[in-house]
């Protein structure tokens, strides 16, 4: 398994908060990471670093073994990154196709400025269909748009969108924080199959549950700090309670 | 995981059933919680705990009747708008025997032909859930520039030319004024240039008509080939455009989702800005286009001329069923709207109904539009529970 994203010595202060203290990750392909630490921890602002929205202050972040340099959202999107934020970011008005496609629209000829390309529409909702069916996420109706379906549905298209354009990393922002159990369960099997297509996989999720059943490492972070790191299990989870909590010996 | 489990719904016990029943796939996404917080009606419940007994279609051979209804009451409505309109055909049609006679039909044609092309051009801006008060205002700006342009000397491209740039010149402080002034809402820009060009209009003019313009422009504004005006193929031309623009182009997919989530947009690279400003620049130039027709039937730049088509405009969208809250709608519909209102007044003139009497039955179509899409939003709603509970 060799290393997608390997964050180094990540530094990043908010006025005279220290949000993010030198803190150390690495995801290899085909590897869950799943990303805890209570309110306030700085999982999201870590995530927010290595998806552009925020630079870090100190610190680096190397995608392959080279140095990245993340500047925007679209210069993560540029290094393989996709994200999944907890709002989903999904357009209710329009199909999964075109929710795909959102901002990266495949169109012709590309001698015409962006806005002005046609649409090539047949192209990209089969190439939506291709992955949809990939990642068996199985979908009543293709074309309709994606508002009227139900939460698991749209959580599925969200995670199906990040990994048909992550050519290396997915980021999970609380993927099961809105779902019910069954739901919670697709998406996991979902995270499940893209581990096997060998993505690197980032999970931040406050379900301890969902974490051992399916991170293959837990990194627990703490007041900006990264203060440990264990394989999720039934018997580890007590001890990464008290690493979340800070009660850990 | 418990705190989780303790926020969800009641419906999650249902969720958890189903769960064990045998969902390998993502097949049967369907969400019980959600659907309960929607629709607390038994039809749900049933479903799911069908669904329970290990026939995941269980539900939804149980209840075809309900589901295509609904499929047949969305239908309707969906075509909700042009129905409207073939009924009040109809009913003016039997009431009145000149109503269906080409002469007349041309007339409501010409005269609908100005808040079709505004119609258009705000249905754009409302599919980005903003709005543009201005282009009534602009559309008189735009008649006695071109007018006074026209006394001056100036040939018939020019004419035309200033008439079109004054439009897009207005749109673009529209635009530029809401996304680089970061002004809350759209409604505050738009206000404001609907002051000042009238405002501008009226100075310019001394506040009379200006009289004469280029014969084209007459031919366009007033003329017909037979009995059909030439501004309804200039309206039909447009109108073409616009929605090969909005179905076939990334400009016009960068349109609805902006429209849809703007944050989303930005988040995927979608320059929201950018299509802001065009958005409202393509607005005042369609107001331009108006106030070619406007001109050209009047023969003159009045000063006065397009006050209150901004209502029309923004009522023939919305009759057109377009949302105010962004996302929805068309070209088709929004013509449709513009030409229910054109068939309204029409029609009340014909059966001489007091001309006080217009605005209020304008008024209640609109309701009675708006309430339709109250309407259908409920139905999807019902549509979504339904089928996330069969599926």
């Amino acid at each position: 398994m060799s290393t997608a994203l390997s964050v180094r010595g990540a530094t990043k202060r908010f006025g005279a908060v220290l949000a993010l203290d030198s803190v150390d990750v690495d995801v290899n392909y085909g590897e869950v990471v799943a990303l805890l630490g209570d309110n306030g921890a700085g999982k999201s602002t870590l995530i927010k670093c290595i998806t552009g929205v925020h630079r870090l202050d100190d610190g680096v972040i190397e995608i392959d073994g080279e140095l990245a340099h993340i500047t925007s959202p679209a210069a993560a999107r540029a290094h393989g990154i996709e994200t999944v934020y907890q709002d989903l970011a999904l357009f209710d008005n329009l199909t999964p196709a075109a929710n795909f496609y959102a901002g990266r629209e495949d169109a012709v000829p590309r001698w015409l400025p962006r806005p002005l390309r046609v649409l090539r529409r047949r192209a990209m909702s089969d190439a939506t269909v291709d992955v949809i069916d990939r990642l068996q996420v199985s979908l009543p109706e293709r074309s309709a748009v994606v508002g009227l379906m139900s939460g698991g549905q749209r959580q599925a298209i969200a995670v199906a969108r990040a990994a048909a354009f992550a050519s290396k990393v997915v980021i999970l922002d609380e993927p099961t924080a809105a779902l019910g159990v069954r739901e919670s369960r697709q998406v996991l099997d979902l995270i499940r199959r893209m581990r096997a297509e060998a993505h690197a996989v980032i999970v931040i999720s406050h379900a301890l549950d969902h974490v051992t059943e399916v991170a293959d490492r837990a990194v627990v972070m703490r007041r900006g700090r990264k203060v440990g790191e264990e394989v999720p299990s039934p018997e580890s989870q007590q001890r990464i309670v008290a690493m979340i909590v800070g009660t850990a010996a | 995981m418990r705190i989780v489990q303790l926020s969800s719904s009641v419906g999650d016990i249902g969720g958890l059933a189903l769960g064990e029943v045998a969902m390998s796939t993502l097949a049967n996404v369907g969400r019980p919680s959600e659907a309960d917080l929607a629709d607390p009606s038994p039809g749900a419940h049933v479903a799911s705990l069908q669904s329970v007994d290990g026939d995941p279609s269980g539900g939804a051979a149980r209840q075809p009747g309900r589901y295509r209804l609904l499929r047949g009451a969305l239908a309707v409505i969906r075509l909700g708008p042009a129905l409207i309109l073939a009924c009040l055909v109809v009913a003016m049609t039997l009431l009145s025997p000149v109503f269906l006679t080409t002469g007349n039909v041309g007339n409501i044609l010409s005269q609908t032909a100005a808040i079709a092309l505004l119609a258009i051009g705000q249905l754009l801006v409302i599919i980005t859930k903003g709005i543009d008060l201005s282009v009534g205002s602009t559309l008189a700006l735009a008649s006695v520039l071109g007018a006074l342009a026209f006394r001056n000397g100036s040939g018939a491209v020019i004419v035309i030319a200033v008439m079109l740039a004054t439009g897009a010149a207005v749109g673009f402080v529209n635009g530029a004024g809401y996304v680089w002034g970061r002004l809350p809402h759209p409604f505050i820009i738009t206000l404001a240039t609907l002051s000042i060009a009238r405002g501008l209009a009226l100075q310019f003019a001394d506040g009379q008509p200006v009289r004469g313009v280029p014969d084209i422009v007459q031919t366009i504004g007033g003329g017909s080939l037979g009995w059909l005006p030439y501004s309804a193929f200039l309206v039909a031309g447009i109108a073409g455009i616009v929605a090969l623009v909005m179905s076939r182009l990334v400009l016009g997919r960068w349109i609805y989702a902006t429209g849809g989530n703007a944050e989303a947009a930005r988040r995927t690279g979608i320059p929201v800005r950018s299509v802001l400003i065009s958005v409202y620049l393509l607005c005042g130039l369609l107001a331009g286009v108006a106030a070619i027709v406007t001109s050209g039937r009047l023969n003159a730049g009045s000063p006065t001329s397009g006050s209150l088509a901004e209502l029309d405009s923004i009522a023939a969208v919305i009759i057109g069923g377009a949302s105010f809250l962004g996302g929805r709608g068309n070209v088709g519909n929004a013509l449709v709207g513009a030409l229910m209102i054109g068939v309204i007044r029409n029609g009340m003139n014909l059966l001489n109904v007091g001309a006080f009497l217009q605005p209020i039955v304008i008024g209640v179509v609109i309701v009675v539009a708006v309430e339709s899409d109250v309407l259908r939003a409920r139905l999807e709603d019902r549509f979504r529970v339904l089928r996330a509970a069969t599926t």
